[in-house]
């Protein structure tokens, strides 16, 4: 059989993986980038907070996604729980790590102008510092996006959600006449749905980063 | 705010400051020790003295951005030392160095905000909005959704003025906010705050490290050495002709003479008529008016009633009738705010010795010449020195009939 008729015979199976997958990490994703953004708030202004914070999302990152989604199979179960879980912890780094970045680049002469002009704490964060940090804080949830696409096809070990049972399923099956199809049909789905996401994150830039700080 | 006089109807507020004291913790010295002042509603005062004496530190006290170790802080009628910081701060207008505008607003956000915190209506603010950038001279149709970055540093910094007293303030705290621009713009926006405070009548706050600047702008200046220890605490004639010790007339520098041009304004001398003709008018009045008048000399003036061109008697012979290439552009002109120091300097530069005086808007009101400007400073130096001697009797006076009793602090102690 060949790929485009293997696509053609499989395509309602391959696009109800193909919205799990995405709608596995968009969620994940948004979970990622309140937790994310709320420690970099609680920790940018001190030094300490700051490298703790950043040291030990990076720590979960160095843990291999196998052995994390195996590690949470037997506290969580199979299925949906280990896969948001081990996703939102590996969406993290970058989220947290970018946000204590862009609110300490925030010039300390317009935190002192807002302050001066009488602005409460809130309103410093949120009409000043926040808007100025959101560049870069969107860059991290970008780069973050990307990697939880390629980390998402890894939860179907745990029979999660998503492209990668197509993936899987080919491996699974090497050597019969589908299996390289089925292969192929995941990951080139995967590289798609990035693509899609990448836009979308420029789109939302454009709509959301402030003219008067946009490059 | 009355809608009649809309612009900054609220005028300015006492501010004392008694015994104000800031120690940072591992500095067994205070950054600022004991200061004790007294500043006049709507005057100017201008902290001056060398970079990290406490002058900087002093100022944030008085919003109170860094909170006094001990001392009290009072602004109008009102102890503010233990007020709710933010409130305070809403009825201060801060202006700092380079600005301090938010780059993710424009313009008219970046001015709106503390009148929008102060809870403004929507319609007041927007008004509010527009009659800051005109008062601070940029057409607010062109400026009003312009992003920061799009300005010059000169317009940021006048920006930066109009955000500080959209809410109308009693009290402008002001530190070092011309630091960062280059000299012209920085005398330009010395002057357009000198026109502001004659209408607005605020109390200024402002520290610079720029003896010139404090010169130019306060009514009263306060030198300060180390530990915002007030070293004298005088009107600049008083400083410039009477400095109390070594460390002021050290940081007073050379060349007082010259620095009291910075204190006198066109405004104060003599503004001479000069005769003018408009570009509109026909030629053979203009000829008439050069053979006519006492000088041999005009005042060309544009559409706008703007000085345009000198004419000379013979300009139009060698330019064959032809206004176009007749007489010789103006160049420099002053406006009657400026000071007599700029007015020198333009009259020293202009060939002809004499320099045209603008308004407002640039329209022609007159004209100074060397001979006004000699007079005037040699008047003005003679009645310095008349007040600098009499002040000196004073002193001593003062001396012979106390000498049982001490003398204190502000008096001239040996």
């Amino acid at each position: 059989m060949s790929f485009w008729s293997y696509l053609s015979a499989r395509h309602e199976q391959l696009l109800t993986d193909a919205f799990q997958h995405a709608s596995a990490v968009f969620q994940c994703m948004v979970i990622a980038t309140a937790l994310g953004i709320a420690i970099g708030l609680v920790s940018y202004r001190s030094t300490w907070g700051g490298h703790l914070a950043i040291t030990s999302t990076a720590t979960m990152l160095t843990i291999p996604s196998l052995a994390l989604i195996g590690l949470l199979i037997p506290l969580v179960g199979l299925g949906v729980p280990p896969t948001v879980i081990a996703l939102t912890l590996y969406g993290l780094l970058p989220v947290v790590r970018n946000s204590i970045v862009g609110l300490r680049g925030v010039d300390p002469a317009l935190v002192d102008a807002a302050k001066g002009i009488g602005m409460s704490r809130s309103a410093q964060l949120l009409r000043v510092e926040l808007p100025l940090a959101w560049p870069p804080i969107l860059t991290g949830i970008r780069v973050a996006t990307q990697m939880l696409m390629g980390i998402a096809a890894i939860a179907a070990y745990a029979s999660g959600p998503g492209l990668g049972n197509e993936i899987f399923r080919g491996i699974a099956s090497l050597g019969s006449a589908n299996a390289l199809n089925q292969v192929l049909a995941g990951t080139i789905g995967i590289v798609i749905l990035a693509l899609l996401f990448d836009s979308a994150y420029v789109l939302l830039g454009r709509l959301t980063i402030p003219r008067g700080i946009r490059v | 705010m009355s809608e009649t006089d809309g612009r900054g109807s609220t005028s300015g507020a006492t501010i004392r400051l008694e015994n104000l004291t800031k120690r940072y913790p591992g500095n067994p010295n205070p950054s600022v020790d004991d200061v004790s002042m007294d500043i006049k509603a709507g005057e100017t005062v201008v902290f001056v003295g060398p970079s990290g004496c406490g002058k900087s530190t002093t100022l944030k006290m008085i919003n109170r951005l860094i909170e006094p170790t001990s001392g009290r802080i009072r602004i109008g009628d009102e102890d503010v030392t233990d007020m709710d910081p933010v409130k305070l701060r809403r009825k201060i207008g801060y202006a700092i160095q380079s600005s301090g505008l938010f780059p993710h607003m424009t313009v008219a956000e970046n001015i709106a905000l503390v009148p929008k915190m102060t809870g403004w209506s929507k319609a007041k603010v927007k008004d509010r909005v527009e009659e800051m950038l005109d008062l601070v001279g940029l057409d607010p149709r062109e400026f009003h959704g312009r992003y920061p970055r799009q300005l010059s540093g000169g317009q940021q910094q006048r920006v930066g003025v109009a955000r500080a007293l959209a809410a109308d303030p009693p009290v402008l705290l002001m530190d070092e906010p011309f630091g960062a621009v280059d000299p012209i713009t920085r005398d330009h926006l010395q002057d357009e705050l000198i026109r502001l405070q004659h209408e607005l009548h605020k109390t200024i706050v402002f520290v610079t490290h720029d003896f010139d600047e404090a010169i130019k702008l306060g009514d009263r200046i306060a030198v300060l050495r180390e530990r915002s220890h007030i070293a004298q605490f005088d009107t600049p004639e008083a400083i410039l002709t009477n400095p109390t010790d070594d460390f002021v007339s050290g940081f007073v520098g050379a060349g007082a003479a010259l620095k009291r041009l910075n204190l006198t304004r066109v405004r104060d001398v003599e503004i001479a008529d000069f005769p003018t003709v408009s570009v509109d008018d026909p030629l053979q009045r203009i000829f008439n008016a050069l053979r006519g008048g006492a000088g041999n000399e005009l005042l060309m003036l544009d559409r706008r009633g703007r000085p345009y061109k000198w004419l000379r008697r013979g300009d139009l012979m060698r330019a064959k009738g032809s206004l176009a290439r007749a007489g010789q552009l103006v160049h420099d002109t002053v406006t009657r705010d400026a000071t007599l120091h700029d007015a020198l300097e333009a009259v020293l530069t202009d060939s002809g010795g004499r320099v045209a005086v603008t308004g407002r808007r640039g329209e022609y009101i007159g004209v100074v010449d060397m001979e006004t400007l000699m007079n005037s400073v040699h008047e003005m130096l003679e009645a310095d020195r008349l007040a600098a001697a009499e002040h000196r009797h004073d002193l001593e006076e003062l001396r012979h009939h106390r000498t049982e009793q001490e003398l204190e602090g502000g008096a001239d102690s040996p």
